[in-house]
C-alpha cells in the first residue's frame, strides 16, 4: 500500500512539478477566451451556447498531455522496475488514473470559474458544469492513461491516441453537456453510469496496453 | 543449497529470431552466473525472462524469492536529487532509509546525493541505479551490463557489491560482455548456444 501511495505522488508530483500539466489548464481557458470572439460578444446568445462550449473545451484538453503519462515511464524503465517487484499492470494503470484524474481534474475545475464568467454563464450553470466535469474526469482520466498505454510504442502516438479517445468520450460529451439542457433530467445519471462504466473498464483495459508493450 | 532462481528448458524467440532452446540452469544462494557472449546473443533476453519481464516461449522460469533489475534504463525520475529518486525506490520497496545510505555508501554516492539525476555522467547514474538494486534487499539480482560507463574505481565498488551480496546469501546473474573479474563464478557462453 505504502508503494501504491508513492506511486500516486510521484505520478502527481510529476505532473505538477514539471508545470506541463497547466498546458491543458491554459488551453480551456484560451478557448474560452477566444470563443466570444468568434460569435461575438452578444451575453445571452454566450450563455446558451457557452456551457457546451466549455464541455468540449474539457474534452479537447483532456487530450493534449497523453504523451506525458506513459511514454516517459516506459522509456525510463520506471514500468519494467514496476512489473519485476510483481506489481499487476492492472493496479500499475489504476494509480496513474487516480494521479491523473487529480492532477488534470483539480486544476481544470479552478479553472472552470474564470472561463465560464468569460461566456457569460450563471451561478447555476456553472454548479451544473462543475457537477458534470467532476462526473466525467474519472472517466477522461481512464481514457487518457488507456490510450496513452495504447500509443507508447508509436511514433506520434499523442495524435493518434486522440482519435482512439474522442469517439469513447462522445457519450460523456452527450450527457455532460445535456445536463444544461432544461428538459435533459435524465442526463446526470446518464453520464455518471457511462463515466462509472469507463472508469472501471479502464483500469483492465490500460493494464493489458501496458503488458503489451512489453512484449 | 537453497535454489532461487531456476530455467528449466527454456527456449527464448525475439521476433522471428530463435535466440536458444532447451536452456537450463538454477541459480542458488550465494552464487553468481555470468552470461558472456557476443551482441544479439540473448544475454539481455535471458535476464528479461528471469526478471519475468519476457514470457518464454517453452519451458518455466521459476523465481523464489524477489529480483532487483538493472538494465540499460536507470530509472531513475531526471529532475530529482539522486537521494530523493532512490528513496522513491525504498518506499516502493518498503526499506527504510538506512538501507538507502548504506547502498550510497557502496557505490561512494555520498557527493552526489543532493544533485539532480539528469546531471549526473553515465557512469555515475549506473552507480545510482547498482544502488538503487542494494538497497532493495532482494535477493536475486539481475544485472544486464552493470559496468557500462564505470570507471575503474566504480567497478571496483561494483565487485565488492556483488561479493557483500553473495556472502549474504544473494544469487547474482550477471551479463557482461567484458570480463568483471569476479572471483568463483559460474559462465555461461551464449554464443555457444545458437
Amino acid at each position: 500500500m505504502t508503494a501504491l501511495i508513492a506511486l500516486f505522488w510521484r505520478d502527481l508530483r510529476r505532473a505538477w512539478g514539471s508545470g506541463a500539466l497547466w498546458i491543458p489548464v491554459v488551453f480551456f481557458l484560451l478557448v474560452a477566451t477566444a470563443f466570444p470572439f468568434a460569435v461575438g460578444p452578444d451575453a445571452p446568445l454566450l450563455a446558451k451556447t457557452g456551457g457546451g462550449m466549455l464541455w468540449v473545451a474539457a474534452l479537447l484538453a483532456a487530450l493534449l498531455p497523453i504523451d506525458r503519462l506513459v511514454r516517459p515511464d516506459r522509456d525510463a524503465g520506471v514500468l519494467d522496475q514496476l512489473a519485476v517487484r510483481g506489481f499487476a499492470d492492472e493496479l500499475i494503470a489504476a494509480v496513474k488514473i487516480a494521479a491523473h484524474a487529480i492532477g488534470f481534474g483539480l486544476p481544470l475545475l479552478i479553472a472552470l470559474l474564470p472561463a465560464a464568467a468569460l461566456l457569460a454563464q450563471d451561478g447555476a450553470r456553472v454548479a451544473t458544469i462543475a457537477a458534470g466535469l467532476a462526473l466525467a474526469i474519472p472517466a477522461l482520466a481512464a481514457l487518457a492513461v488507456l490510450s496513452a498505454a495504447l500509443t507508447a510504442n508509436l511514433k506520434g502516438g499523442s495524435a493518434i491516441g486522440g482519435l482512439l479517445i474522442l469517439p469513447l468520450a462522445v457519450p460523456l460529451l452527450i450527457f455532460g453537456a445535456g445536463m444544461l439542457d432544461p428538459s435533459g433530467r435524465g442526463a446526470a445519471k446518464l453520464l455518471a453510469a457511462v463515466s462509472l462504466l469507463l472508469t472501471v473498464i479502464g483500469p483492465f483495459a490500460a493494464g493489458a496496453a501496458l503488458r503489451g508493450l512489453r512484449e | 543449497m537453497a535454489e532461487l532462481l531456476r530455467f528449466d528448458r527454456v527456449a527464448c524467440i525475439r521476433g522471428d529470431r530463435l535466440l536458444f532452446e532447451g536452456l537450463s540452469l538454477v541459480l542458488a544462494r550465494g552464487e553468481a552466473l555470468w552470461l558472456r557472449g557476443p551482441n544479439g546473443a540473448g544475454k539481455s533476453s535471458l535476464i528479461r525472462l528471469a526478471a519475468g519481464l519476457l514470457r518464454p516461449a517453452a519451458g518455466t522460469v521459476t523465481r523464489r524469492e524477489r529480483c532487483a533489475l538493472i538494465d540499460e534504463a536507470a530509472a531513475l525520475d531526471p529532475e530529482l536529487p539522486l537521494r530523493r529518486a532512490l528513496d522513491f525506490w525504498a518506499r516502493v520497496d518498503t526499506v527504510d532509509g538506512h538501507a538507502v545510505d548504506r547502498a550510497i555508501a557502496a557505490m561512494a554516492l555520498a557527493p552526489l546525493s543532493d544533485v539532480p539525476v539528469a546531471m549526473l555522467s553515465t557512469g555515475q547514474r549506473k552507480r545510482g541505479a547498482m544502488a538503487r538494486v542494494i538497497a532493495s534487499g532482494a535477493p536475486i539480482w539481475l544485472l544486464d551490463e552493470p559496468a557500462n560507463g564505470m570507471d575503474e574505481r566504480a567497478r571496483g565498488l561494483l565487485v565488492a557489491a556483488i561479493a557483500a551480496h553473495r556472502a549474504n546469501g544473494g544469487a547474482v546473474l550477471l551479463a557482461s560482455h567484458f570480463s568483471l573479474g569476479l572471483k568463483d563464478v559460474a559462465q555461461l557462453d551464449m554464443g555457444a548456444l545458437a
